[in-house]
């Protein structure tokens, strides 16, 4: 078994990853010589940041075998945290009694959470388990009642007096990396409940945390102005306010680039260490791994968390991007699907791969939608001059959903057939 | 008096409506789980696409000239249930099947079951838009008052609900028959319990697999029909029902339908109680405490209603995970 | 012609090689005992004999058809039993739906055989109604056991019925064992309680290292100085 993990010699020429990279090099001049250089910019930027959302996945999955279906509740995570941090702030908001009233929540927050912490190790200071039980429960019940009633009267007071909290002003980069540590946080929550448990839980939950998420931030208008959205987004970079997109693009996406070259580096060093063999021995042979005395939920739990780390940062880039943050616009298929179709296309467990597959399936993706549109407008012609069918008129949302039904295809069709991807892990599975 | 039968109507009732729902969606997912060892994400969408499939087959029997006096949905749903049943073992023998076979993990089945929700989500929309309709074509949905003596308020029942509470009872009878007297039902049982004992013993695990889709997928073409009888038929459903039914079933113990059906009413309950305005019912109490309560006194405000099952979801992974009946599998 | 009869049989878990060239046949009516140290690979046989492995080598002949390589699921048609180690009942259901899945599949009548199996362990009569996770470990071996019979097996494979038993309980599952083995069902039985088995075995096979090393009758094992020294204990 030990040679079976132990570090696989790197071929010298990476033929197979040369080959794909040159294809994709092709693909991406063919969109910048048909669309011209500001919608390319466009679309290599958001490939970008997708592919550090997906490198985020990759080891969730690639390196762990950790399902998480709950991608978009990370990535809206790390965006909504990066624009408070990093908007400008509201004055009427710091003139107004809502800093007290965060400063209190927060503070009524860590209490609640230190008790529950101590009622849960109610029994090493002497009390019955059941009676535990009853404490658990009464401090959870408490805590919920405080908590909720506070946050329902600052969400108040601070709606009617400021409208919302505002941003801090502070820089964007900051706020990136703040958005990585609070998906990080987020997830080290969602890990400690279910990673010991059986691996689909981790989906059924992270599915769930994800839908709340995206819940709350649709309706906490006091905290990010809810479905109102936040516009404009701050830049690391000069903004296109002067009408020059293709540099102010350009510049954007040589900062997304160093992000996704840092990411990728740092993980890539992490595989070939003896933490990513340690990852892989776990995931290909559990209990050999977990009989070697390794805690096995607990390495789990470090690389689902540095994975949301990494969503975290992704998702906040692909939002600035956009300069507009707007909950409504975190959907299930695009943030979470989408990425999951880049990564195991490009090759679990393969950072190339994961890069690879992201830009691929996102250029696809966005052509996708004139095809799709073209393909059902034609169909539709043709079936009217035939046969007299008048289409729906809801015909164009109808044809976009044909792309919810090639997601799924793709993600059934590559499990079947290509299970390992375009550019497999460098060391195969066992 | 009034304000207990508000309370009956819109926390009693209407739990035990979603409840019941949950219920027959958690049988299915359940005894999935427990015999095909993965959680079936594609769940929400098999229910979508079996009330859907119900509206079609309604339309066919009015336009066989055919009135009753019952929704013509609710008959078209035995044959859209049949045939949901057929479809969820046909997508076992392309999807599923080839994966099992050649070993995957379990959660490269759940990854699987996604990627056939994506597809089915997809084929859905495509065919039947992504607005709502009613699954009420042609006879107007009868609705039932029963008035008590003290209450100028009555209490409201529709046609799909009566039909769901029916329905629901006569599965949860059939099923413990089946599960108990027959000799697959049985099979069933014993391949959840032990599966190699089961393959040693000589049960055809296939038989076992293709009852387990028959049910899993009759039960959920039927909690669809009947959800979309009760409000309308919403093509975005499926992740927002998946995530209830889930916690019903990992309340009620993984691979054990009476749990199940236990929990799908346990999460129901506690739904509707949770976004229920409870001031209605402290308010006539106003004066004996001499407060006043708040106007709405809900404990989670509607639009965070998916908390609810989330929230028991994690309290059993947290403190009981093999469920309150005891689940086998951790 | 025996019935059971395998020749140079090689098998193991995957890539693993456990069992090399091992030999033994057993005639009908027979009580043949495997005994051997841990990990010697006895279990293994029983699972290769069952259709559980990847035979590599070898053959495995019963009643005069090859079976080697037929898949556990179809053997009960050949009517080959086999009682596993572990894990041996299906806890959740009761006693008696135990028995009934024993005889999953039999299409006919089989109330008579039900009968006969409650004859030969009576007590499994009271209990029938109660699941067998609640029953004692000796209990359960017994339902095991049961389970086996429902398909009136020519062969019965048991895998360490005594384990974990205490000493006056391993004699009762002994007793059985030569009560059911009078009405001509064949017995194929590995055990660590050697002494005791071979004394009831009509042959004896030692395994060790994944090889056989002596094969005899039951008495001349037991009386072999060698078997003794290094298997059973001096
Ligand atoms: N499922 C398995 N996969 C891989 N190797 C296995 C497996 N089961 C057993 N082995 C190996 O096969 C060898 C023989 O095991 P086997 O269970 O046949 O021993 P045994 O003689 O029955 O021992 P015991 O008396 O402890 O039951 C052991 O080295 C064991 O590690
Ligand atoms: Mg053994």
């Amino acid at each position: 078994m030990a040679e079976t993990t132990a570090t696989p010699a790197r071929p010298l020429v990476p033929v197979r990853d040369l080959a794909a990279f040159a294809v994709l090099a092709l693909i991406v001049l063919a969109v910048f010589l048909s669309q011209g250089s500001v919608y390319s910019l466009r679309v290599m930027v958001e490939a970008a940041c997708y592919a550090v959302l997906t490198l985020g996945l990759t080891i969730q999955w690639g390196y762990a075998g950790l399902f998480n279906v709950g991608v978009m509740g990370f990535l809206a995570t790390g965006a909504a945290t990066s624009m408070l941090v990093s908007y400008p702030t509201n004055p009427d908001f710091w003139n107004s009694p809502g800093p007290a009233l965060v400063a209190m929540f927060v503070v009524k927050l860590a209490i609640c959470g230190a008790a529950i912490w101590l009622a849960n190790r109610a029994e090493r200071i002497g009390f019955h388990r059941r009676l535990k039980g009853l404490l658990v429960t009464a401090v959870l019940i408490a805590s919920f009642v405080v908590i909720s009633w506070h946050m329902t009267h600052m969400a108040d007071v601070i709606e009617s007096q400021a409208g919302w909290v505002g941003g801090l002003g502070l820089p964007v980069i900051l706020g990136w990396l703040v958005a990585g540590l609070v998906a990080g946080l987020v997830a080290w929550f969602v890990g400690r409940v279910c990673l010991g448990l059986r691996s689909d839980y981790l989906a059924i939950a992270t599915l769930g945390i994800a839908q709340i998420i995206k819940t709350f931030l649709k309706n906490a208008d006091w905290l990010t102005r809810g479905t109102l959205t936040v516009s404009p987004l701050p830049w690391p970079v000069p903004t296109p306010a002067n009408g020059d997109f293709a540099f102010a693009r350009g510049m954007y996406l040589i900062v997304v680039v160093i992000v996704m070259a840092l990411v990728y580096l740092a993980l890539q060093r992490a595989y070939y260490a003896p933490w990513g063999r340690m990852m892989r021995a776990i995931r290909d042979r559990e209990d050999a791994a977990a009989a070697m005395g390794k805690d096995v939920t607990a390495r789990r739990r470090e690389i689902f968390v540095l994975g949301c780390v990494v969503m975290g940062i992704g998702g906040a880039m692909l939002i600035h991007f956009a300069q507009i943050y707007d909950p409504s616009g975190f959907i299930d298929l695009n943030h979470t699907f989408l990425i999951w179709v880049m990564m195991i296309l490009g090759g679990a467990g393969n950072n190339r791969g994961a890069i690879f597959g992201a830009i691929f399936v996102y250029i696809a993706w966005t052509i996708s939608e004139p095809i799709a549109l073209w393909l059902f407008h034609t169909g539709a012609a043709y079936a009217h001059a035939w046969t007299g069918w008048n289409p729906p008129s809801d015909l164009d949302s109808r044809a976009l959903q044909m792309r919810v039904f090639v997601v799924g295809l793709t993600i059934t069709l590559v499990l079947r057939y290509a299970p390992r991807g375009i550019l497999p892990e460098p060391e195969a599975r066992h | 008096m009034n304000a207990l039968v508000f309370f009956f109507d819109n926390a009693i009732l209407s739990g035990l409506i979603i409840g019941a729902i949950y219920a027959l969606g958690a049988i299915g997912v359940t005894l999935i789980f427990g015999i095909l060892r993965f959680a079936h994400f594609a769940h929400g969408d098999m229910m979508t696409m079996g009330a859907f499939l119900s509206l079609i087959f309604a339309v066919l029997l009015q336009s066989m000239g055919i009135h009753s006096p019952i929704a013509l949905a609710f008959f078209g749903m035995f044959p859209a249930m049949a045939a949901t049943a057929l479809i969820a073992i046909l997508f076992d023998k392309l999807f599923y099947k080839p994966l099992r076979d050649a070993g995957a993990r379990p959660v490269v089945m759940v990854m699987a079951s996604v990627g056939v929700t994506l597809m089915l989500q997809g084929v859905l929309r495509v065919f039947g838009g992504v607005s709502a309709r009613s699954m009420y074509i042609g006879s107007p949905k009868a609705i039932f008052q029963f008035h008590l003596p003290d209450a100028t308020r009555p209490i409201v029942l529709t046609e799909p609900q009566i039909i769901l509470f029916v329905f629901t009872a006569v599965t949860v009878f059939a099923l413990h028959y089946f599960l108990t007297r027959t000799r697959l039902g049985k099979a069933m049982r014993a391949v959840s319990d032990n599966p190699d004992l089961a393959s040693i013993t000589g049960i055809d695990i296939r038989h076992v697999v293709w009852a387990t889709w028959i049910i899993g997928g009759a039960l959920a073409c039927a909690a669809g029909t009947l959800l979309s009888m009760d409000v309308a038929l919403k093509p975005d459903l499926s992740f927002n029902i998946l995530l209830p039914i889930f916690a019903a079933t990992i309340v009620g113990g993984i691979g054990q339908p009476y749990g199940a059906i236990a929990g799908g009413f346990l999460v129901g309950l506690c739904e509707s109680f949770a976004v229920f305005n409870w001031s209605i019912l402290l308010r006539p109490l106003e004066p004996m405490f001499g407060v006043d309560f708040p106007s709405s006194l809900a404990i989670v405000p509607t639009e965070y209603k998916l908390m609810i099952p989330f929230v028991i979801l994690i309290i059993v992974l947290i403190y009981r995970p093999t469920g309150i009946f005891k689940g086998k599998v951790l | 012609m025996s019935l059971l009869s395998i020749d140079g049989l090689t098998a193991g878990y995957g890539q693993m090689t456990i069992l090399r060239d091992v030999d033994m046949a057993l005639d009908e009516g027979e009580i043949g005992v495997i005994v051997g140290p841990n990990g010697a690979g006895k279990s293994t046989m029983l699972k290769a004999i069952f259709g559980m492995l990847t035979v590599t080598g070898g053959s495995i002949t019963f009643d005069g058809t090859d079976i080697t390589g037929i898949r556990s699921e179809k053997l009960a048609g050949h009517r080959i039993a086999y009682v596993p180690q572990e894990n041996n009942v299906f806890a959740s259901l009761t006693v008696e739906e135990n028995l009934e899945m024993g005889a999953y599949t039999r299409r006919d009548d089989v109330s008579h055989v039900l009968d006969h199996v409650y004859e030969i362990f009576p007590d499994m009569k009271d209990k029938r109604r109660q699941p067998a996770g609640e029953l004692s470990g000796g209990q359960r071996q017994m339902v095991a056991f049961g389970r086996a019979l429902m398909i009136e097996p020519k062969l019965i494979l048991l895998d360490e019925p005594t384990a974990g038993l205490s000493p006056m309980f391993m004699s009762v599952i002994f007793d059985r064992v030569i009560a059911i083995n009078r009405t001509g069902v064949t017995v194929a039985m590995v055990e660590q309680n050697a002494k005791q088995a071979l004394a009831i075995a009509h042959k004896g096979f030692v395994l060790a290292g994944g090889q056989n090393s002596y094969t005899d009758t039951g008495q001349n094992l037991l009386d072999n100085p060698e078997v003794a020294r290094s298997f059973l204990g001096g």
